[in-house]
């Protein structure tokens, strides 16, 4: 479904070049679920922006069900490929109902139909159609979350590119959303990449994942593998010691990857 | 009432008008509890109401000349007294508040407008869209306000009209450095990446999404600049270069009262009291409207 082939991306220009995503390639199934993992800073977001089109300073090739992807994207692109953005206090805006968000999509692809597709999209993701006329402010983290996820879901598209979606709501809602985009991908068969620094949000939800450390992928392993701790790599070993949670021991073993 | 108060404060509204005026009387609410926008905005409503009103509330014609009743002190017969030609000053200042807010009314429409434009395509755009709008905006801005609009009237004559268009001419580039500012924190946010995502235009993103953030400061500048397009045209009046006699313009009556401003204080001072309480209700109403509509305050 998905082809990456040594995507590099680099901001700035001249001496203060930084290169964000220094050659890596992946490939990512149909009805996948695929995670790329690393700390801060590693270029795992920057390779989901490039993808979904908002970062257009990139070389390499890219290709989305057999599509080799330019600098601009169709529109055809976008109704197969949406994006759900890790703050929901950010990616609603704040001035728009839940109904104009939902609806605007609709308007741009000339979608007919819309008040069901609004209805049937609210209470796919728990809504319900009470909410349908509120601002973001009148809502929850978790709900705003779910209508981002209605937003993205609501031009059928065949890849959702999920960039830490829950990393900034609590643990329980957490939980929810993750559940949901389970559930929802069961029922429309969607393709996943998972952007994330949280190696259990990856167990519960990947089927493969990428390591990315520096703007290289530093390993791909499959979710069994990551469970039973079998990383070949020094850095995913720490990435993984990191995750099982805090200790002086642990502290002191821990070194700097470049 | 009450009926219309739970349906005005429901947090579930059901439907899109619904919502709107849930906002609306949100907003309200908020601005009515600030007693000083309260009296601001009284002033403004109160200028509205006169200037329609005018040729109902006016007891005598604004240009009616009855020189046996020169500088009569203002009194019972004449509320605010008369001047040199003796027609009768209460009349010329509430024909004046036509002129007053029919300049306020005609800068805000064009200035605004055209500052929100500019202002946002640029910030959206950048590049070399963004270069060109903002150094012309900059040739507009390098210019004292008051000197461009002296320019502007003597090269296209004095008259009310040119003085409207003077003052819009010099209002648009402040106006399109604000927008222009709120457009670029607004086009990194993660909504305007999320509408890009769905395929929409940059027009649609641009008036859709980047206008309706940008109005609301926009506004309260408007507002809060509105006492200074007044005295602008009243100092154009004053100049004899805004409005023509024998129209009655707040500025033009200070300017011609002036020559007896020692013996006959009420000719020159009626005028500049209404000039001086009409720009403070702007004022007041700006900063109150700053308090409920600036997205940053909250």
């Amino acid at each position: 479904m998905i082809e990456v082939g040594n995507l590099e991306v680099s901001f700035g220009e001249g001496a203060a070049v930084i290169r964000a995503v220094r050659g890596i390639s992946f490939e990512v199934a149909a009805g996948e679920t695929f995670g790329l993992v690393g700390e801060s800073g590693s270029g795992k977001s920057t390779v989901l922006r490039a993808l979904s089109g908002l970062n257009p300073n990139w070389s390499g090739a890219m290709h989305v069900d057999g599509q080799a992807l330019g600098k601009r994207r169709s529109k055809a692109f976008h109704k197969l490929v949406q994006m759900v953005f890790q703050d929901p206090y950010g990616s609603l805006h704040p001035r728009h109902t839940v109904d104009r968000v939902l609806a605007e999509p609709l308007a741009i692809h000339g979608m007919v139909d819309v008040d069901r597709r609004i209805e049937t999209a609210l209470v796919e993701v728990g809504l319900g159609p009470a909410f349908r006329f509120r601002y973001p402010h009148q809502l929850s983290g978790g709900q705003r979350q779910r209508v981002a996820i209605a937003r993205a879901l609501i031009l059928e598209p065949k890849v959702l590119l999920l960039d830490e979606p829950t990393s900034s709501l609590d643990v329980s809602v957490q939980a929810e959303i993750l559940n949901l985009l389970q559930r929802l991908k069961r029922e429309r068969g969607l393709t996943f990449i998972l952007v994330t620094h949280n190696l259990a949000v990856v167990a519960h939800m990947c089927d493969r994942l990428a390591v990315m450390n520096a703007g290289r992928i530093v390993e791909e392993m499959d979710v069994a593998e990551l469970r039973r701790g079998e990383a070949s790599e020094a850095y995913t070993r720490q990435l993984f010691n990191a995750s099982l949670g805090y200790n002086r021991a642990r502290a002191r073993e821990l070194i700097t990857f470049e | 009432m009450t009926q219309l108060r739970a349906w005005l404060t429901a947090d579930t509204p059901v439907s899109r008008n619904h919502a709107r005026a849930i906002q609306a009387y949100l907003s309200w609410r908020a601005l009515a509890s600030n007693p000083l926008t309260m009296i601001g905005l009284l002033i403004v409503v109160a200028l509205v109401v006169f200037a329609t009103l005018a040729p109902m509330l006016a007891p005598q014609s604004p240009v009616a000349q009855d020189l046996t009743q020169r500088f009569i002190a203002p009194g019972t017969q004449y509320l605010f007294g008369t001047d040199e030609f003796g027609r009768d000053i209460l009349s010329r200042i509430l024909y004046g508040a036509r002129v007053t807010l029919y300049i306020v009314v005609l800068v805000a429409v064009t200035a605004a407008p055209v500052g929100l434009l500019v202002g946002t395509v640029s910030g959206y755009f950048g590049g070399w869209v963004d270069a060109a709008l903002m150094r012309i905006t900059d040739i507009f801005l390098a210019f004292p306000r008051l000197i461009l609009a002296l320019a502007f009237v003597s090269a296209l004559g004095p008259g009310i009209e040119n003085a409207v268009l003077a003052i819009a001419l010099t209002a648009w580039p402040p106006y399109a450095r604000i927008a222009r500012a709120e457009t670029l924190t607004i086009r990194t946010s993660d909504f305007i990446a999320a509408a890009r995502l769905q395929g929409a235009s940059g027009f649609r993103i641009v008036v859709g999404h980047v206008v309706p953030l940008c109005s609301s400061s926009l506004i309260v500048r408007v507002t809060l600049d509105m006492a200074g397009v007044i005295l602008t045209a009243a100092g154009l009046g004053f100049l004899g270069l805004g409005a023509q006699p024998p129209l009655a313009e707040w500025g033009a009556m200070v300017s011609s009262g002036r020559r007896y401003l020692l013996d006959y204080w009420w000719v020159a001072t009626i005028p500049g009291l209404a000039i001086f309480v009409v720009s403070l209700g702007f004022n007041l109403l700006g900063d109150g409207l700053r308090d409920v509509l600036d997205p940053k305050s909250s």
